[in-house]
């Protein structure tokens, strides 16, 4: 056999049959651009080992990458990237300043983050983005691009092929800003398991009646949808009001408070329909509570926030956003619960248990919310991730 | 802030109480860093301490590297440099095969950038273009350029070999068994009788050439080590479908003791170990060996056999991992994400779609059998027949894959 081929054929084969063996991740960075009127916020992450295979952050040569090493090259990252990125509006460009240079980590290394914003001659209609960073060197590598102008989040990826995104400012329209803001409260519902559960411990008993240390079914649709009608018009009613109040910051509550007051109020709903000892309407449970379900949706709202010129679509929007929410939630939970009323599983497993479980649940997230405000804080931040 | 440690807690928590619940938070986990980029950490921050090591750049600092460097700047001087281009790109490739990590292979094909986009390259260009297409999984581009290789030069055995392999990775047996055949000529018998027993081991003759592939090991003196682990993964790949567990481990280890670092062997015995049930020995196993998609996999797994703690931040990881790949238009990495959605996010019919996916592209057993487990699972039993029929033509012998189909029946 050649000598040649053996040197050759080594490093080949063991790579051949690698071939699954799915590897590190390719290289990206992330570039989040917030555009508020003429000026742009930028955050940039861009991985340490590509700026080291670049430009050599690695000062002493030992083999990581150290934070005075990296403050030491500060300017020079930051004008090695940002020369590799052009925002232009019309066809003037914008100026880019780094504010801020910070780390982070994702889940394949170090990261620096180059806070930055942009200044630009007019208020961008039409945004055009050229980006450049590492494509010389490293054409695998892309960049994952996240804008977000007026609560519309787009996303765009660059590569070598792609080197250019051109974006459409223009101003959303009332009802375009009315739709997003609502797609924005039926989300909220949905995920904000607090406020599903204390709808649900407080639809649950609506197809039952209490008697005689007992539930029973009711005998005609009638009463009980007059019975959910009312609980979710007051619950609806007040948190809008107090919603309203928050946002337009006439009213402001102490988050933490809010969310334990929240906790407890799914703990008592569940609670009363195992031990239904106190007989009040609960249409007024759910109006008493609205208010306070109302604050948890405003600091929501104010994470995402409010365009100050449209304050009020955008209320509004999220407001019935968050009604439709709510009515596909009774949509599906009303002739369900109706429908098997009768049944032991209904009355036994789905109320008595379904509260009991409700109300653990619940109870764990007072604890949690009283005690570990860390936690409750996280929570919360996951909802504005979005954006 | 790190965020994943309240994550755990909470998650903690909840499945405790309801483990339904549980995997509906996972569900929500999923959207969220979806949304996020990909990215699941909370806040940049400043470090308090300038000696704050932030990142470990592998092999910094050694000779190869240096030499690397240099090799690099003299090409940027003079980029048409056709025989430092390939030599670059070459101990890039290979870099990229023993440290696992795909940075190399598109630094491999930045080296060779003037000839990239070409229609007809140097030959040697058009080789490790080919290569790097293969790895990417652009199957077709790189038959091509194999194709046009062999017709420059038909005495190149590594093009051979090469597109055999792509074939047998495509479950396209008989292409893949007459690219080994000029081999005989080209090189020894080890490589070529290795080559046809990768193909004949999973078309009804798994017993005949496990058999012949040890022979021909045991009889070659001092093999090169490249060429051994080669042979000893597939013997133990081999033993494991044939349900010989003696064996499987046998050759594993000896694998493993020829000291070469490779990701697909760590990958392929991890495998092997979860399907014994024996999880512990796979966290021993990838102990040091986090970086790779594949291998965090099989990571989880072992975690969750184990019932332990450390699942979620691995579900968290590779969470971020796939959608990254999926922004990035990759689709390299498909059979690990079927599985992850599979065994880990327990979401049969997103599963399914991802397996089928798969299967367009590529068909190893591995290949099959999360499609099979994903079809079963999600109760869609007639979604797995194109892959019940192909089983059926290609006779493939495989224990964990019988047991599945018998499902089926």
């Amino acid at each position: 056999m050649n000598p040649w081929f053996v040197v050759l054929l080594s490093p080949i084969l063991p790579w051949l049959c690698s071939d699954i063996a799915v590897a590190h991740k390719p290289s990206d960075s992330y570039l989040r651009l917030a555009i508020e009127e003429s000026t742009i916020q930028g955050q940039w992450d861009i991985a340490l080992r590509d700026l080291d295979y670049a430009m050599g952050l690695d000062g002493n040569d030992d083999g990581t990458i150290t934070w005075g090493e990296v403050r030491a090259q500060q300017a020079k990252i930051s004008s090695y990237a940002l020369s590799r990125l052009q925002l232009e509006v019309g066809h003037s460009g914008c100026w880019n300043h780094i504010q801020n240079l910070l780390i982070d980590h994702h889940s394949d290394g170090a990261y620096a983050v180059l806070m930055f914003s942009a200044n630009c001659p007019t208020t961008p209609r039409l945004l055009s983005l050229r980006y450049r960073l590492f494509f010389d060197i490293d054409p695998l590598h892309r960049g994952l691009l996240q804008i977000t102008h007026q609560s519309r989040t787009q996303t765009g990826v660059f590569s070598p092929d792609q080197i250019e995104v051109n974006l459409d400012l223009t101003r959303n329209t009332f009802w375009q800003e009315f739709r997003n803001f609502g797609r924005e409260g039926v989300w909220h519902i949905w995920i904000g398991y607090d406020h599903i559960l204390f709808l649900i411990s407080l639809l649950l008993p609506a197809v039952l009646w209490w008697e005689a240390g007992q539930w029973l079914a009711v005998d005609s649709f009638g009463p009980a949808f007059r019975e959910v009608l009312s609980i979710i018009t007051a619950f609806t009613l007040a948190h809008s009001i107090t919603l309203s109040l928050a946002a337009l910051e006439l009213v402001t509550l102490p988050s933490q408070w809010v969310e334990s007051v929240i906790a407890g109020s799914v703990v008592l709903a569940a609670l009363h329909n195992l031990f239904p000892v106190i007989q009040i309407r609960r249409w007024i449970v759910g109006f008493i509570f609205g208010l306070v379900h109302g604050f948890g949706f405003a600091s929501v709202l104010a994470d995402l926030r409010l365009p100050a010129s449209s304050m009020f679509v955008a209320l509004g929007g999220f407001n019935i956003g968050v009604e439709v929410g709510q009515l596909v939630i009774v949509g599906v939970f009303l002739p369900l619960a109706y429908a098997t009323r009768h049944s032991w599983t209904y009355r036994c497993l789905v109320m008595q248990l379904g509260s009991g479980c409700i109300a653990g649940l619940a109870l764990i997230w007072i604890i949690e919310r009283s005690l570990d405000l860390q936690l409750t804080n996280w929570l919360w931040q996951l909802e504005y991730f979005r954006n | 802030m790190n965020t994943i440690p309240p994550l755990i807690r909470i998650s903690r928590l909840v499945m405790r109480l309801r483990p339904g619940f549980a995997h509906f938070f996972l569900g929500f986990l999923m959207i969220v860093s979806i949304s996020h980029l990909g990215s699941v950490h909370a806040k940049p921050y400043i470090p308090d301490s300038d000696s704050l090591v932030l990142e470990h750049i592998p092999l910094s600092g050694t000779p190869q590297m240096r030499q690397l460097r240099a090799a690099r700047l003299e090409l940027s001087r003079d980029p048409q440099n056709l025989a430092l281009a390939v030599r670059l790109a070459r101990q890039l490739v290979e870099l990229g095969r023993a440290e696992a990590d795909p940075r190399y292979d598109s630094y491999a094909q930045a080296a060779l950038r003037f000839w990239w986009n070409s229609s007809k390259p140097p030959t040697e260009v058009l080789f490790i273009r080919a290569l790097l297409r293969q790895r990417s999984h652009h199957f077709d581009e790189a038959l091509k350029d194999l194709t046009q290789v062999l017709q420059n030069q038909p005495h190149h055995a590594q093009a051979w070999l090469t597109r055999s392999v792509i074939y047998q990775v495509r479950g396209d047996y008989q292409n893949a068994r007459q690219n080994c055949r000029p081999l005989l000529r080209l090189t020894d018998s080890l490589v070529t009788t290795t080559c046809i027993a990768n193909v004949t081991s999973l078309n009804g003759q798994a017993e005949e050439s496990y058999k012949g592939l040890l022979n021909q090991l045991s009889s070659t003196s001092s093999p090169d080590p490249q060429k051994a682990l080669w042979a000893s993964i597939l013997l133990a790949e081999t033993a494991a479908r044939l349900g010989n567990s003696s064996s499987a481990e046998a050759h594993f280890q000896q694998a493993l003791s020829l000291g070469l670092r490779d990701t697909y062997l760590l990958g392929a015995y991890s495998d092997w170990l979860l399907d014994q049930n024996r999880p512990a020995d796979v966290q021993a196993l990838l102990r040091d060996d986090l970086h790779p998609d594949g291998l965090l996999l099989r990571m989880a797994l072992a975690a969750q056999q184990l019932t332990n703690d450390q699942l979620l931040p691995f579900i968290v990881d590779l969470t971020a991992r796939f959608t990254n790949s999926r922004l990035r238009g990759d689709t390299r990495h498909l059979r690990e994400e079927a599985r992850f959605t599979l065994h880990l996010l327990k979401q049969p019919k997103r599963a399914l779609q991802l397996a089928q996916e798969n299967w367009k592209m590529q068909r190893e057993p591995w290949d099959a059998r999360i499609l099979l487990e994903a079809a079963l699972q999600s109760g869609n039993p007639t979604a797995a027949q194109p892959v019940l029929d192909w089983l059926e033509t290609v006779k493939l012998e495989d224990q964990q894959i019988r047991t599945l189909v018998e499902q089926f029946s």
